[in-house]
């Protein structure tokens, strides 16, 4: 994945902070609580949700088995509909594969329809390192970029900005990319917009390069899929000559007729949206319509190994609709950033220890950023069960036995060990409540729980020694 | 109908007025429960955070501990959800790796029959109002496991909606996360305390003099923020409402 998140703090500093900033607090309660709520109504609106997330959880894992058969098939339609198609193992493969193609156009800028495949692989930096921009052309994804930021939710990157910050970003930075912000520009939505499509529309209008993801790789036709609100990303996939999408691999489904499915749960899961104003679709080229050439690169970075784990592979049914990060209680508090990758909240929380493996601090901290409570489960619209494979991965990191955990394993073996006696266990309350008037304040080892909560007082007689002493 | 009360160790420990509550309202009903003193813990906390196979001996432990029972009761919806949704998962990733071929027979004997106290009175015993007495205004908070991996849905808030004198107050936002989540209290104390501190904030604005909850873990750590902000609000498990009666009100 992208250098960029390298040497970040793990989860549990970086919330820390998050949780201490109250603008970024009310930012994210005010957003995500808005969806969320848009959210359940749409879905509310459907008497088949469940059938429909069934369906799409079906589909996926049916894909997800055959993944070789599909792939193959994916190559050969899109060879025949005139596209090249390359395959990267990692992401400086990918990165190497774009700057290439994009340097054998002549070209030195590209523009971008918002990816999470070309956010996870840092390709603009790689690009930049190449001598090559590229632009954003997702309005909050040309927010994040022009304040030299990072993305902060799946669907809307600038989730933790307000209008005020939006408007000085334009301001301050516009015109060093392009064209500049309009003089007196204030924090309206309608002249914010005005703003941004003006400064892009001279971009698109320039650009030779399209780069884009996809939401979905349709085997049987060779057709790629992408979903949006702004019509931008149709801009990019449409004007430039040359177009080269990046898409990881699980994107594939097998039919055209799989997409009904999706077509109804994404808009309705992500936007709250009935159907979301832009489905773009392209099968290889066309004489004189969009892009004379079209390449496709096919990233794999880590999902062979993720789907060789049998309870960990359902991560790759996710169709990055958001829809768990606008209910989670702990994205909400920490923001998108804590998690250290593009794919923040609960989908972060174990897509990236898996794509990434736990060797770092932060995807070691990850699976445990989550207090297990469900709410990203019931909303998924591809039912993929989180807090299932959170304990899964903590597992893996537990039994890597790395900073913290050895002590832990210890303390958490006493634990069954005394917990299979249960003399032992009768004993020990009853050391704790004979003592339990000298307790100091603070109990050695507890600052974690002190720190925001009191303990609780301890009891005179255990259940045990009180139900002994009725006589029963 | 032999009837065994899990009491789980922080109830054992740290509230067994939970549990002798459970005791007095089972019994007023007509429950004969038994304590088999065997018992000790379901291993939540092992398991949720990682340490699987050291839950193992615990899987075993209930087994034994609770065989021959028709019902094992207990007044928690996390320990009862753990016991539902992770001891089969235990037994089949066991086999896996084939150790523990025993555990299957046990997951499957229990899960069956483990109960939530509201479960068991509304879907055994088929009773809601229990003939309870309790002259306060109470807000409910439905904690996780209870709400989404159990499903109690609304058989909590009604058997508190027939506790004569009891007053419900709508609690905002009740569906929303508390903060616990076992060992999550202790590795992310930051995002915890904040997510514990605006359900303890929603809950005040009920102006309830009583939060009412169904799991004692959660109402620890939310009674934990309550108490060290000096907050007007009483934390009390369900059972303990339930228990109270005209002749022996709750103190
Ligand atoms: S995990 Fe599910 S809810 Fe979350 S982004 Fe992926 S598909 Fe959406």
């Amino acid at each position: 994945m992208s250098g960029t998140f390298v040497g970040m703090p793990a989860f549990p500093e970086a919330a820390r902070e998050a949780v201490g900033n109250s603008t970024l607090r009310a930012n994210l309660r005010h957003a995500t609580h808005t969806i969320r709520d848009k959210r359940a109504r749409a879905v509310a609106e459907l008497a088949d949700w469940q059938q429909l997330r069934e369906a799409g959880k079906q589909i996926k894992n049916h894909t997800l088995r055959h993944l070789d058969r599909y792939l193959v098939q994916l190559e050969e339609s899109v060879v025949r509909a005139g596209g090249t198609v390359h395959w990267a193992a990692d992401a400086d493969e990918a990165n190497r594969i774009v700057a290439d193609l994009v340097k054998a156009t002549g070209e030195r800028e590209v523009v971008k329809v918002k990816s999470m495949a070309t956010q996870e692989i840092g390709l603009n930096e790689a690009l930049v390192a190449e001598g090559i921009s590229a632009y954003e052309t997702d309005l909050a994804e040309l927010i994040v970029q022009l304040g030299h930021d990072r993305p902060s939710h799946i669907l809307v990157p600038a989730i933790h900005r307000n209008r005020g910050e939006i408007r000085d970003i334009f301001r301050e930075e516009m015109g060093s990319w392009g064209r500049p912000a309009p003089d007196g520009l204030t924090d309206s939505p309608a002249e914010l917009a005005e703003a941004a499509r003006l400064h892009l529309r001279e971009k698109f209008l320039r650009a030779k390069v399209g780069v884009s993801g996809a939401n979905f790789m349709v085997a049987e036709t060779g057709t790629l899929v992408v979903f949006e609100s702004e019509g931008n990303g149709r801009m990019c996939l449409t004007l430039p000559e040359t177009l080269i999408s990046v898409v990881g691999i699980e994107k594939v489904i097998p039919t055209w007729r799989d997409l009904e499915v999706f077509l109804q749960t994404l808009p309705r899961s992500s936007t709250a949206e009935r159907m979301n104003p832009y489905t773009s679709m392209w099968t290889g080229t066309t004489d004189g319509d969009g892009p004379s050439v079209f390449h496709l690169v096919l990233l794999d970075n880590g999902r062979t190994d993720t789907l060789a784990d049998e309870v960990g592979r359902q991560a790759l049914r996710c169709i990055r609709c958001s829809a768990c990060l606008n209910v989670c209680p702990v994205y909400e508090r920490a923001g998108g950033h804590a998690y250290g990758s593009v794919y923040p909240g609960p989908i972060g929380a174990i897509l990236s220890p898996q794509l990434r493996g736990t060797a770092s601090e932060i995807d070691a901290s990850l699976p445990y950023a989550s207090s297990l409570c469900g709410a990203c489960y019931e909303v998924c619209p591809v039912a993929i069960d989180i807090p299932e494979v959170l304990v899964h991965l903590r597992e893996r990191v537990a039994d890597r036995g790395g900073k913290g955990h050895r002590l832990e394993k210890a303390a958490m073996k006493a634990a069954s060990w005394a917990m299979d006696r249960p003399a032992v266990l009768a004993a020990a309350e009853r050391a704790a409540t004979r003592t339990r008037r000298l307790h100091p304040k603070k109990v050695p080892g507890t600052g974690a729980w002190t720190a925001g909560r009191e303990l609780p007082e301890l009891p005179e007689k255990s259940f045990r020694d009180w139900w002994k002493g009725e006589g029963r | 109908m032999r009837v065994a009360l899990f009491v789980t160790c922080v109830n054992d420990a740290v509230y067994p007025a939970t549990a002798v509550a459970t005791v007095t309202l089972l019994e007023r009903l007509g429950v004969e429960v038994d304590f088999p003193p065997g018992q000790t813990c379901c291993g939540q906390a092992q398991f949720n955070t990682g340490y699987r196979r050291e839950t193992e001996p615990l899987v075993r432990r209930m087994g034994a501990v609770f065989e021959g029972y028709d019902h094992v009761v207990t007044p928690s919806g996390s320990c009862a959800a753990m016991v539902r949704e992770n001891y089969p998962r235990i037994a089949r990733k066991a086999a896996a790796e084939g150790r523990g071929t025993e555990l299957g027979g046990i997951a499957g004997s229990l899960v069956p029959r483990v109960y939530e106290l509201s479960e068991f009175l509304v879907d055994v015993l088929g009773v809601t109002d229990v003939g309870a007495y309790f002259p306060h205004t109470v807000t409910y908070h439905p904690s996780c496991h209870g709400l989404r991996t159990l499903g109690l849905g609304e058989r909590p808030r009604r058997l508190l909606e027939a506790v004569k004198g009891l007053e419900l107050r709508e609690l905002p936002g009740a569906e929303e996360c508390c903060g616990f989540g076992g060992t999550f209290a202790l590795k992310n104390p930051a995002v915890s305390a904040a997510m514990g501190t605006d359900k303890a904030d929603s809950a005040l604005t009920t102006g309830a003099e009583v939060l009412c909850g169904a799991d004692s873990s959660c109402l620890m750590h939310l009674g934990g923020i309550l108490r060290r902000r000096g907050d007007p609000l009483r934390p009390l498990h369900l059972a303990e409402i339930l228990a109270s009666t005209e002749a022996e009100p709750h103190p």
